[in-house]
């Protein structure tokens, strides 16, 4: 089994609880620190030809792609390439190599937060986030392209994970670092509802799609919805309310020179609705969530970990 | 805790001071909430407590509600179709307080509101705590299979920016509700609400210059202001109408049995306008 991405964060959540039960090979660019010693990792850009080998050399049943990259500070074009073309070239592959199994994390981002969202996105939900926030759509293009390699290629059962907004201890992306912050901006007036997952919950969802059967595109939600305003109240922090239209400027112009991490657009996140309906997943899999509101909220402080 | 923690106990006291001690029992049962108090569309019970005490002294006090025939509306899903009219949802919020404190037992209803409430600082987040949510069919539908009681205003905004000169003249319906009620076989009950429309008397709309300030509507009355005056308020609910039919069916069957409601609304306008002796008493 291959995992891509397995040097990141979640990577590795899921490299542990697969390496017992399968033989895991992980295709990363960036070095594995902390390598369970029966994981075979393989250091290579994803959209060079070298990924071949991989799959020449072994016999791949299955496919983790995880591989894709979040990070607003890489420019624009990186980015979209990397997604991508990475993306392509593991599809190619697992169209190539006979693979039984692909499973793609994509994230419920891609329907993208708005005033006139309902509370809860289905699956048949048009992915709009690049209509407020054109630099996300190479995620977006990614799940299309593994949307696409579901109905192109039957003989590979492929599942497309969104799952809501992904904390833990040690995950770096936008949602987990702005509720570690102490005195976070909140936009005045705006509490909206959001919905959040522990990353084991992820890595365990991950290891549950490798079913042998189960096949589509899913919506993965962690155990509920709490306002946001909570999740501060419950990790002790004391938010600093800003009006929006001063918000964005002011976000706009930290970010250009390097002094927020996030760019203005992710303020849609503060402000508005992106929830999902996770029930066909559930019921599908039957699988839950193993980690309790609360403890998914305290997750992302490391020293709770 | 801080000032607004305070503000919003006594607030609660309040309500139930008014409503009656057991409220926020009769409220709980049945209702589903997370260890932190809110269900998933962002409701919370006691926000809704404290938030709904002005509501109920004007309810008592002000507009001197007065309800006919409660009993009509049934257990389980429903949908309440009423008129709108008066310029600020007042009518809206009326129906709400009487469904929560005179209703045996008590509900609280959900009603749909328009797509720019979602982009309102303070509003769109005071809307989610109290049950209110942004009037998608998919939101509805949701709601409906939940067993919910949802409150819709198939007038729109035509309907509450109503002139003095249109007052409880129906305006077009649409058919949205009617499509819900037949995809998942809930009955609708007609609510007549009189005292509503002449609370704010508007003379004229000024819609373009609304316009500028993102405002869907801008009435002016006499005295300015869309401020409402103390009418009284008549609250007539009818018996339930059950329809059967295809959802998807075309516009043109549908408009006949949405006919069917607005003549319903209809004559308990008609019937409430009768029966009053006056708009202010």
């Amino acid at each position: 089994m291959v995992v891509t991405g397995i040097s990141g964060n979640l990577g590795r959540v899921v490299a542990k609880l697969l390496h017992r039960t399968e033989r895991v090979a992980g295709i990363d660019r960036r070095p594995f620190i902390g390598k369970p010693k029966d994981v075979e990792h393989f250091q290579i850009d994803l959209r060079k030809k070298k990924t071949e080998d991989v799959f020449r050399k072994l016999p791949v049943k299955a496919i983790v792609h995880m591989g894709i990259m979040h990070d607003p500070r890489m420019s624009a074009e990186d980015h979209h390439n990397f997604n991508v073309l990475g993306t392509t070239r593991v599809l190619e592959c697992a169209a190539k190599y006979g693979v039984k199994k692909l499973v793609v994390l994509s994230s419920a981002n891609v329907y993208g937060p708005s005033p006139d969202n309902s509370n809860f996105l289905s699956e048949e939900a048009p992915l709009m986030a690049a209509s407020r926030f054109p630099s996300v759509r190479d995620l977006i293009e990614v799940d299309m392209l593994a949307h696409g390699f579901f109905w192109r290629q039957p003989s590979v059962e492929t599942v497309v994970l969104r799952p809501v907004h992904i904390v833990g201890p040690t995950i770096k992306n936008a949602p987990s670092n702005y509720l570690r912050l102490k005195r976070p901006m909140t936009l005045m007036g705006f509490d909206p509802m959001v919905q959040l997952i522990h990353m084991q919950d992820v890595g365990a969802a991950l290891a549950a799609a490798l079913r042998p059967g189960l096949k589509g595109v899913y919506n993965l939600t962690g155990p509920g919805e709490v306002p946001l305003s909570t999740c501060f109240k419950e990790l002790g922090a004391r938010p600093i309310p800003v009006p929006h239209p001063i918000a964005r400027g002011l976000l706009k112009s930290m970010f250009k020179y390097r002094l927020a991490s996030y760019p203005p657009e992710e303020l849609d996140h503060i402000q508005f609705l992106c929830m999902v309906d996770g029930a066909r997943w559930r019921h599908e899999t039957g699988w839950t969530p193993g980690t309790s509101m609360r403890d998914t909220i305290r997750g992302v402080l490391s020293d709770l970990a | 805790m801080g000032l607004s923690d305070t503000i919003k106990q006594g607030l609660r006291q309040w309500t139930l001071a008014m409503g009656g001690d057991d409220l926020d029992d009769r409220l709980r049962e049945g209702r589903t909430a997370n260890e932190y108090g809110v269900d998933p569309f962002g409701f919370s019970l006691e926000y809704a407590l404290s938030a709904v005490g002005p509501f109920l002294w004007l309810y008592q006090n002000y507009f001197r509600v007065q309800t006919y025939g409660l009993d009509h509306v049934p257990q389980g899903r429903v949908l309440l179709v009423a008129n709108h009219g008066g310029q600020l949802p007042v009518d809206g919020a009326m129906i709400g307080v009487a469904m929560l404190t005179e209703a045996k037992p008590p509900r609280i209803i959900r009603s749909m509101v328009e797509k720019w409430v979602g982009s309102l600082p303070y509003v769109s987040t005071f809307f989610s705590r109290i049950g209110q949510i942004v009037g998608t069919p998919e939101n509805c539908r949701r709601l409906l299979e939940k067993d919910e009681a949802i409150l819709v205003f198939p007038e729109g905004l035509k309907g509450i920016s109503k002139l003095y000169s249109q007052r409880y003249q129906l305006q077009d319906f649409g058919l949205g509700f009617m499509r819900l009620a037949l995809e998942t076989k809930t009955p609708i009950v007609p609510v007549g609400v009189v005292g509503s429309e002449e609370q704010a008397p508007a003379l004229l709309n000024l819609k373009r210059v609304g316009k500028l300030f993102g405002m869907p509507a801008l009435p002016v009355t006499p005295y300015g202001l869309p401020l409402p005056l103390p009418t009284k308020y008549r609250i007539y609910f009818g018996e339930p109408l059950t329809f059967t039919g295809r959802a998807d069916d075309e516009d043109a069957e549908l408009e006949k049995k949405v006919k069917v409601v607005k003549a319903a609304i209809q004559s308990l306008l008609e019937k409430g306008l009768a029966e009053r002796k006056g708009v202010f008493f």
